[in-house]
């Protein structure tokens, strides 16, 4: 590629005069609105229109396109190769749902359109939320979320709502694990809520005697992931959830990591009362660079009516409709949602089915469990046992090279791998998450676990090459300092 | 006279006054700092209660007042140079505060005491 | 094994044993056995790529085709070169996550800085950050910034004619984050100002002020003097503005605003029937640090390129946790790429002649409408741009007008109450369809 010339940023390459788009025509002609006999609409005085146009680039469409397809090589996807990025589930997006996302019959509705002519849509979202519905064990799904944090902040909101509808107004805090992602703490904070940490056993799960004393009648519910971030089934939780309940607390589901509980077990069983699925991490849809994603939000039999409006009903001639109600915690979407991604995740539950989908958790399972047997020679492995999608090593076994997890995650990239997760979870300094998914090959592990022992070989013999890593990126060794120093977020 | 809080901030107290930073050891734990969150002249503090942040680029550390006392000034030149708490973290307090409770004082720890406790 | 999946038995077989387990289910000793499910998901069988898309089309029948759209309400439809939807598509584009490691991650990175200066050139305000999720999350993010930038002060005041979508929204959030909301009345279809002066004076307390632009009618609001007012008060001036407008209305930075906040989706992104929209957020620099979300900064490489890299990440919830700016994490991201990939081709002079080819057609459909009759403007001498609020005589059946549309094809705008309808121009809208709609009007 030329990146002398495509290698710049758009507004470099624009040429005052050039063009790249052409509206249709219109046919609407100056003697058409002269010579009409209706209103008139008064005209836009000039005080409420801009003055001078702003700098936006004048390119033509190759110059565009090479430009950005440029930029794209300078990109690691799942598309590119194997993306390890533990908490994350890179699994393959398949090609079916980028085609059903962009159908004919679902992207250029406007989402005003009225409800009998969007029966088709109305019925793929309603599919999607019973199927989420039998996946995770819950009463009734909503699909409006955004995102997984956004999922979370409306699943606190309905605990707070039902709380709320008991005139049990006292109840403010949520109990956190204290290995949980900032995310949880954050969304309790927007929530309303106020954020008590519990501490985990050496093992990684949650202090079940810690728990105890926190149980009061202050407490709105308790945040869990299960299989907790460090890939550890919380095997206590029949009674935790038991606990939470007696103390009149609702359990949370964060599902961040679901994917292992495919086809394995459900929240539901399990004594959640409200969950929220990340559809770009289970369900496959893609990440996009960080979204869009989409955070549906699952509730047990008996808090369906605080989930948030609109949602989807069934009336009794069997058409389906949008409908706000005033027991609803309220709106935190504009329309029904992320409609393409939720098109996406459809169209893999359909290619799945229900065979697909048992298979699914028990090979991420296992091949994160591979990994880990493979390479906790040379990896420090603070958790011995089974794990489930993914594990953590707190960096290399070897503490005397000087090697840190930074550089090893530096020096995969060298090798055309994306990096684990590094530094969280906060338990361990030198942390270094791995979750391969189900849809890596045993050559592709086999490939990596060689290069992830010839990073350790290296680090005991020419530790240098692994702490100036990466060494053939497009770029190395960013400064995020100056850049946070002196903030740069525009192009002057 | 200098005493330090086990949340790693220090207070230099001169007459009814305190100077109030973050200690060489919790600058070092932090790293390059990029931004200091300061509060403005005339607020209160609380002891205990945070007061503002320090930020380096992939670390936040919330600021603990050790004493309660009201706000008299901020350093300025931690807002356009704010690696200076790098350089000299005793020198480059972050407020000046007038003390409103000395006794306060008494749950902090000295120079000696705080060494031990970090070590 | 799924076709998704590699693994072959004997795979399988080897794998385990080099975990020390003989079968499948030995990967869940630890879950406690009545956890396990017994049986399969009540989910139907796999399906081949043929038949979900013989699945999609059985539902997409189920809808009602519509050729030509009159609906806004704050999602438009839109014109968007055809490269636009290829470069979005480029899979290493699509199946990246959130550039966490910079070095591999340029692409994303350039694109979401390409976007902050587009975004942060549209508005006229210094600085934007990667995305929010929607136009209506984004105002109530906007809100909670406000809240957290003017200490001790939890009052924010809002105009009835912000759109409704918004309101309901930015209401919920309030809620909940113990944020209390005072609606200023409007007065002929626009905020009245003097209302907002009262309210001002009422409360010492306020730390932000929201309004929006265009209204909730297609209005362009008149906020001469409106930022002094807000800034005598020390609290934030927060615009609510449809994107796409902002190369040729006023700007939020010309108004004085502190705050940008709306929908990007009129700016080259699909209707999709509400989905994957873009939440757009800018601000002055002097709130850089309460802006919520990604903020991608330039930088340079140890060889002295420039790089990106994502920066101020001590506003974030994975550092901040509780005491984060707000609690988004990844956002839009790929949204950004249809925006700057579209503004790239389109340039100011496409987005000004986009705005004035909807402005032409909605005069053109105003006047054929009217001039029918038993019609009229529900504001009549309100300026409005592409978008405007007909109030209909109590005899129209306006949902028979509605239906009858659809039947051939158009969507004739959204009904609001009984006898008032809002109706939208874009380009997309020829001559023909408005004959056609005014046509189907006529013959009611």
């Amino acid at each position: 590629m030329n990146r002398e010339i495509y290698g710049k940023l758009v507004f470099e390459l624009s040429r005052t005069g050039r063009r790249g788009y052409r509206l249709p025509a219109s046919h609407i002609s100056e003697n058409d609105l002269t010579e009409g006999k209706g209103e008139k609409a008064a005209a836009i005085p000039q005080r409420l229109l801009r003055g001078a146009a702003p700098e936006l680039p004048e390119c033509d469409e190759l110059t565009v396109v090479r430009h950005y397809n440029n930029m794209s090589t300078n990109n690691f996807g799942v598309d590119t190769g194997f993306y390890p990025l533990g908490s994350c589930t890179m699994k393959y997006n398949p090609k079916i749902n980028e085609e059903m996302a962009a159908h004919h019959g679902f992207a250029g509705a406007h989402p005003a359109t009225p409800d009998y002519a969007s029966q088709g849509r109305l019925r793929l979202y309603r599919e999607l939320e019973l199927a989420l519905s039998e996946i995770g064990g819950m009463a009734e799904f909503t699909l409006n979320p955004f995102a997984g944090a956004h999922g979370e902040l409306t699943g606190l909101m309905v605990i707070r709502a039902y709380h709320d509808s008991r005139g049990d107004t006292g109840r403010r805090k949520v109990i956190v694990p204290d290995s949980a992602h900032g995310t949880n703490p954050a969304s309790a904070a927007v929530a309303g809520l106020e954020v008590v940490e519990v501490k985990s056993l050496p093992d990684g799960t949650v202090d079940v005697e810690a728990l105890r004393p926190l149980l009061d009648d202050t407490v709105a519910g308790m945040m869990m992931t299960n299989p907790n971030t460090l890939g550890i089934f919380e095997r206590n939780i029949p009674e935790i959830a038991k606990m939470v309940h007696e103390a009149g607390g609702l359990m949370y589901y964060d599902g961040a990591n679901l994917n292992p509980m495919l086809g394995a077990a459900r929240p539901g069983d399990m004594g959640f009362d409200v969950m929220h699925i990340n559809l770009h991490k289970t369900f496959s849809t893609p990440h996009g660079g960080g979204g869009p994603g989409a955070g549906p939000v699952g509730v047990r039999a008996g808090l369906e009516q605080f989930l948030p409006s609109p949602r989807v009903v069934e009336r009794e001639d069997g058409s389906l409709a949008l409908q706000f109600s005033d027991d609803a915690l309220g709106s935190v979407s504009g329309t029904l949602g992320n409609f393409a991604v939720q098109a996406r995740a459809l169209a893999y539950i359909l290619s799945l089915g229900s065979e697909g989908l048992m298979e699914a958790g028990p090979l991420a399972t296992l091949n994160a469990n591979y990994v880990k047997e493979a390479l906790k020679d040379d990896y420090l492995l603070p958790i011995e046992g089974v794990c489930k999608h993914e594990f953590v090593f707190d960096g290399l076994r070897d503490k005397s090279t000087g090697v840190t997890t930074l550089n090893v995650a530096k020096r995969l990239l060298d090798h055309g791998y994306h990096a684990p997760t590094i530094y969280f979870p906060l338990l361990f300094h030198e942390s270094l998450m791995i979750e391969p998914t189900e849809t890596e090959s045993k050559e592709t592990l086999d490939d990596f676990i060689a290069v992830m022992h010839d990073i350790a070989r290296e680090a005991r013999e020419t530790p240098e090459t692994v702490i100036n890593a990466p060494h053939n990126t497009p770029v190395t060794h960013p400064d995020d300092t100056a850049a946070a120093l002196n903030p740069v977020v525009t192009f002057e | 006279m200098i005493k330090y809080s086990e949340t790693h901030e220090y207070i230099r107290v001169e007459g009814e006054y305190g100077f109030i930073g973050i200690s060489d050891y919790a600058q070092k734990q932090l790293g390059n700092v990029v931004y200091v969150d300061m509060p403005e002249v005339g607020d209160e503090l609380e002891a205990g209660e945070d007061f503002g942040a320090i930020e380096s680029v992939k670390a936040a550390s919330d600021l603990i007042a050790p004493v309660s006392g009201e706000v008299v000034e901020i350093n300025g030149t931690l807002e356009s140079d704010p690696r200076a708490v790098n350089r000299d973290p005793m020198a480059n307090w972050i407020v000046k505060v007038r003390i409103a409770d000395p006794a306060q004082l008494d749950g902090l720890m000295d120079e000696a005491a705080y060494n031990a406790f970090v070590s | 094994m799924h076709r998704y999946f590699p693994h072959t038995p004997r795979e399988i077989e080897a794998m385990l044993a080099a975990c020390g387990l003989a079968e499948l289910r030995d990967l869940y000793s630890d879950v406690p056995p009545e956890l396990m499910l017994k049986e399969p998901y009540r989910l139907p069988q796999q399906l081949s790529d043929t038949e979900v898309r013989a699945e999609f089309d059985r539902l997409a029948d189920l809808n009602i085709p519509v050729r030509a759209c009159f609906a806004g309400g704050g999602y438009y439809d839109h014109y968007a070169p055809a490269a636009v939807a290829s470069i979005v598509g480029r899979s290493e584009f699509l199946t990246a996550y959130t550039p966490y490691q910079p070095e591999i991650s340029q692409g994303t990175l350039q694109y979401i800085f390409e976007y902050q200066t587009m975004m942060s050139r549209l508005t006229g305000l210094e600085i934007s950050n990667a995305s929010m999720y929607d136009g209506t999350t984004a105002t109530a993010e906007a809100m909670m910034m406000a809240v957290a930038a003017v200490r001790k002060r939890r009052r924010v005041l809002v105009s009835a004619t912000l759109g409704e979508g918004v309101m309901r929204v930015v209401r919920t959030y309030a809620r909940y984050h113990d944020v209390q909301l005072e609606i200023i009345r409007e007065n002929a279809g626009v905020t009245d100002l003097s209302h907002m002066a009262e309210l001002l004076e009422a409360y010492g307390d306020v730390a932000g002020v929201i309004l929006p632009q265009p209204n909730r009618y297609g209005i362009i609001e008149d906020f001469t003097g409106v930022a002094d007012m807000v800034h005598a008060r020390k609290a934030l001036l927060i615009l609510n503005c449809v994107a796409a407008d902002l190369a040729t209305l006023r700007t939020p930075g010309e108004w004085g605003a502190d705050i940008a906040c709306g929908d990007a989706q009129s700016l080259g992104i699909p209707l999709s029937y509400g989905g994957p929209y873009l939440g757009y957020l800018c601000a002055t620099k002097a709130l850089m640090r309460k802006m919520p979300g990604r903020i991608v900064g330039a930088t340079t490489d140890s060889e002295g390129r420039r790089a990106f890299v994502l920066t101020l990440q001590a506003r974030e919830q994975h550092i901040r946790r509780d005491k984060a700016t707000s609690n988004i994490c990844s956002n839009q991201g790929l949204m950004t790429l249809y925006v700057s990939v579209y503004m790239s081709l389109l340039g100011a002079a496409g987005l000004r002649e986009v705005a004035w080819r909807g402005h032409q057609t909605a005069l053109y459909l105003l006047q054929e409408m009217t001039a029918a009759g038993r019609c009229r403007l529900a504001f009549p001498d309100k300026p409005f741009l592409n978008e405007f609020l007909l109030e209909f005589d109590a005899e129209v059946d306006l949902d028979r007008f509605i239906a009858d549309a659809l039947g051939q094809g158009i969507l004739a705008g959204i009904k609001s109450g009984d006898n008032r309808l809002l109706m939208a121009c874009t380009e997309m809208q020829t001559k023909e369809d408005v004959d056609r709609l005014v046509n189907i009007y006529r013959n009611l």
